[in-house]
Formats: structure tokens, sequence, C-alpha cells
């Protein structure tokens, strides 16, 4: 591992302007992905900032009904808070699905949404990898990759982003906070997340230096019948090889409202806009969120080795969709 | 900027206090066993999948294999040397005993800090990915073999004593010593 400083810092303009723009420093949250690719050499920061203690650690309400959270909430806590449960189940069950209970504890907010893919190539500094050296080329495409992307990926780069969080978050509109120098910005998730096209590297749209300050959700009464269905090669602590976050508001027979968003599929959580557009409106049957599915993955483009996900991502939002809809009759 | 790649740092470890300087790469997990001897806590994998290296951190389990030495100064640290009441085991240590929760034993250490972590997680109502109801207003669910096997997957056994080590968990739960038996508001979690 390269030596580096660190730097702790006591408040949120402190730590921008401790990191400054220097492209060879990186904001520290809890480490759990950081650390782990500074010990295989991916990342070599030459200063780490620490920002666990910045007073970012609440989840609020917000006076519309919805909830600001804080970057420096771990995803434990953020778990199992209350108004979360309640008000966004989708949420708090894709939090505890991720990683281990150690893990959870650990890993903040922000970190969650800067976490780096866990395709097996960019983790290895002996192969080539676009995402890391760009123009190195791409081993996946002709080599491992039973897990990677079967929508919006490109020929520099088929990883997907590994976050359970961010898939509920996309379908309930979050919007990402940051601060830096020239002042505080936002960014709503589904642009934070650019689409991967010829520049894999750029995995989000944050400035440069710009540090992640939390993430507000806005009001969402459909999230309050919401769920996270996650699969997974082995029953826990493993990512996801496909997961979706779905919502649904049936009134008499028909889909008042859908929010849905799927995991594991795509560089970023993939918001299913062209799924819930032939939910609204259509009658909440089995065939309606066939046809939903179907309407989203017309855009699938599967590798060799991952045309199982397209068969494992129409099932499961017929599965999800079912249950959701059987639960508000009962 | 002057910078610097160590620092003398101040760890707080079974309550007591240790200063020492560390080269910033060093984690908690090598500050304990090579720096400070307490070689109780084990090294796995140290890509933080395995569990072996688990401590309390402010009173949450976390693996100090990705957890730096030098961000760990100002926080409570306990490891497996510091959860006994002096002579007297912790009921989880005492129940991963009684009921041989262990095989070769290189992953206990971990398994019962992170199981004295999973006990606290559930007195607080803390609800699991296999919990059916995660309303908090469904209260904690009950302790099953089902919610412990969950809740401890973040440590692996390679001898596979698992059968035992839930066995040694639930046996563990029905002590009130076990969690301190501390009621947590709905505040504490925010």
């Amino acid at each position: 591992m390269r030596e580096f400083d660190y730097q702790r810092a006591a408040d949120v303009a402190g730590a921008v302007a401790l990191l400054g723009a220097d492209p060879d420093s990186r904001y520290l949250g809890g480490g759990t992905n950081l650390v782990d690719l500074m010990k295989a050499g991916v990342e070599r920061p030459a200063r780490l900032v620490d920002i666990r203690e910045l007073p970012l650690d609440r989840v609020e309400s917000t006076p519309e009904g919805g909830l600001r959270i804080g970057a420096t909430v771990t995803n434990a806590d953020l778990a199992a808070h209350p108004e979360v449960r309640r008000r966004y189940p989708a949420l708090a069950q894709a939090l505890l699905a991720g990683a281990s209970g150690q893990l959870r504890n650990m890993a903040t907010v922000g970190g969650n949404l800067l976490q780096r893919t866990r395709c097996g190539y960019f983790t290895d500094v002996t192969r080539p990898c676009n995402k890391r050296v760009p123009g190195s080329g791409c081993p996946a495409l002709e080599g491992e990759h039973h897990n990677h992307a079967i929508l919006g990926a490109s020929e520099r780069c088929v990883a997907v982003h590994p976050s359970d969080m961010a898939v509920p978050l996309a379908a309930f509109d979050a919007v990402v906070r940051f601060e830096t120098a020239d002042g505080p910005g936002e960014l709503p998730l589904t642009e934070f997340y650019p689409p991967v096209g010829d520049t894999p590297e750029r995995e989000t749209a944050l400035p440069a230096g710009a540090l992640i300050t939390g993430v507000v959700l806005p009001p969402a009464p459909v999230a309050a019948r919401s769920r996270y269905r996650k699969v997974r090669e082995r029953a826990s602590y493993a990512f996801a090889i496909g997961s979706l976050a779905a919502a649904l508001d049936v009134r008499g027979g028909v889909v008042h409202e859908a929010r849905l968003a799927l995991g594991a599929v795509a560089s970023r959580p993939w918001r299913a806009h062209a799924a819930e557009r032939v939910l609204t409106g259509a009658p909440a049957t089995p065939e309606t969120y066939a046809a939903a599915a179907d309407a989203e993955l017309a855009a699938a483009r599967p590798l060799p080795h991952n045309g199982y996900k397209v068969d494992l991502m129409r099932n499961l939002v017929v599965a999800v969709l079912t249950e959701l809809a059987e639960e508000a009759a009962r | 900027m002057a910078t610097s790649t160590s620092s003398v740092v101040t760890l707080h470890i079974n309550g007591e206090k240790f200063t020492l300087p560390v080269d910033h790469r060093t984690t908690l997990l090598d500050a304990l066993r090579e720096r400070l001897t307490l070689t109780g806590t084990k090294k796995g994998c140290d890509q933080g999948q395995c569990g072996a290296c688990t401590v309390l951190l402010d009173g949450r389990r976390t693996v100090s294999c990705l957890q730096l030495a030098v961000a760990a100064e100002g926080r409570e640290i306990t490891t497996i040397e510091g959860v006994a009441d002096g002579d007297r085991l912790h009921p989880v240590q005492q129940a991963f005993l009684d009921l041989d929760g262990f095989q070769c034993g290189y992953c206990t250490p971990g398994q019962i800090c992170s199981a004295i972590g999973v006990l606290r997680e559930h007195a607080e109502g803390r609800p699991s990915a296999v919990t059916d109801d995660i309303r908090p207003e469904a209260g904690p669910p009950p302790l099953t073999p089902e919610e412990i096997r969950e809740r401890m997957s973040g440590n692996l056994c390679r001898c596979g004593a698992y059968v035992a080590i839930v066995d040694a968990v639930a046996k563990a739960a029905a002590d009130p010593r076990a969690t301190g038996a501390a009621t947590v508001s709905e505040e504490d979690v925010a």
C-alpha cells in the first residue's frame, strides 16, 4: 500500500478545504470499500480526509414529508430507523440485504453511493480494465461476465453497480446533496450516475473534490407499500445477481402508481420508467406485470453468459408486484 | 500543507489507554496483534469477508481488518480479551464453551464478539433481512435460528461448527447479562 497522509475533518467546509481538488486525495467514511481497494492497489491515495466525525449523522423528516439522511449515517442505523421502516420499507430491506452486520455498522450512506464495482477485472491490478486504466481494454467481454450488465452497458465496460441501497433510492427519486469549495449542489440519483458510454472511469457526475453531505428522499406515499427482493448465489452476505425495488398502489383493481428500479443489471441502479408507464392505469394482473417487465427488458443486450438475467428480472418483477398487490388486497 | 505518513495515536482498548506511533497504513487488526500483543483477535482473510477479526467499536461489531488504527483514535475498542467480567466469562463465551460452539477455535473470538453485537442489536429491536415484518410497531422478531444465522452470516467457520454456534447464541440470548438489558428508544437509533 502506498504511504498516505491522514487528516480528520471537523466540519464540512474544513473537509472540502482539506481535500481541495487534489485527485490524489480521498474522503474516508467507513472505509469498508476504500481500505480494501487500497490493500489491493486499486486505490492509491496520497491523503485521506476522515469525515466520520462530521455532523452528518442524522436522519430527519423534511417539512414536505420526506426524509433527509446525512452522509455519515451508517447503513445499520439507517436500516433500523423507524421512519425508514414505516415510510420506505424497501430501503430498509435493501440495506439489510447488503453485506454483513459488521460491514453495515461501518459503512456510510455517502460511501455506499460511491462504492466501486466488484468486477473481478477491476479489482485485479494485473489485468486490463477500462474503468481502472482507461483504454487498457475489457477482459470481461470475452471472459468472466456471468454477473455483468444486461442494460445500458458499452463496448468499454459491462460492470454492474454493486449497491443494494441505491436501488430503492433510485425508485423513490432520491436527490444527492454535496458540498464543493464553490458552495453546495445537488443531483437526482438517476443523474448522479452517468451512462457508461466511452468513459467508464467517470462513475459519478460529482464535481471534483465534492463531498456528499446527504440524500433527500421526497415524500412518496406509494413507498409505504414497497419491497426489495434480492437474488444471489447464497442466502446471505453476497452481492446481488439481480434485485428489484418495487412500490405499488392499486385502486379498484387498477394500478394507480408504480415505482420500479432494478439492481445488478447495469452500471447504475436502473430506474424502470418504461415498465412504470405500462403499469400506470393498467389492470393489476400478472399479465400487466409481465408486459411491464418486457417493456423494460426490450433494451437488454445480454452477453453470452448472462442471458439468464433477462428471465430472472422478468420473473422478479412479476413475483414482487403480485405479492405487493396481494398484500394490498388483504 | 505539511503531510505525514505516521501519527502518534492513543487507542482506548478494553478500558485501558495505549499510546503508540502508527504508520497510517496500519489496520486496527495489525495494531492489536503486532503492536499491542492482543492476539485474541484473529486475522483470517484480511479483506472484510470472514469476520475472524471482529471487535466492538463503541459497542458495535466491526471488522478490524478494514478499520485503520489512526481512524480508531477516540473510540472505545473492545476485543475478545475485554468481554469477560474479571474471571467471570461473558455469557456468550460461557455458552460457546457449554455447547461446543467451535472446533479449531480460530474464528471463535470473532464469532463471540459478533454475537455480543448481535444480541445488543436485537435487544434494540433492530430487524434483519429475514425479519418478516420490519415495521417498528411489529416489535423485535423472535431470535429464531433463522434470525441468528442471518445476523451471524458475516462470520465464517471453516470447521462448519455452525449448528452449535447457533445454539450457543440462542442460549446466551436468554441470559439478561448478555445484552446489558439496555432499553433503547427510537431516538437512539436515529
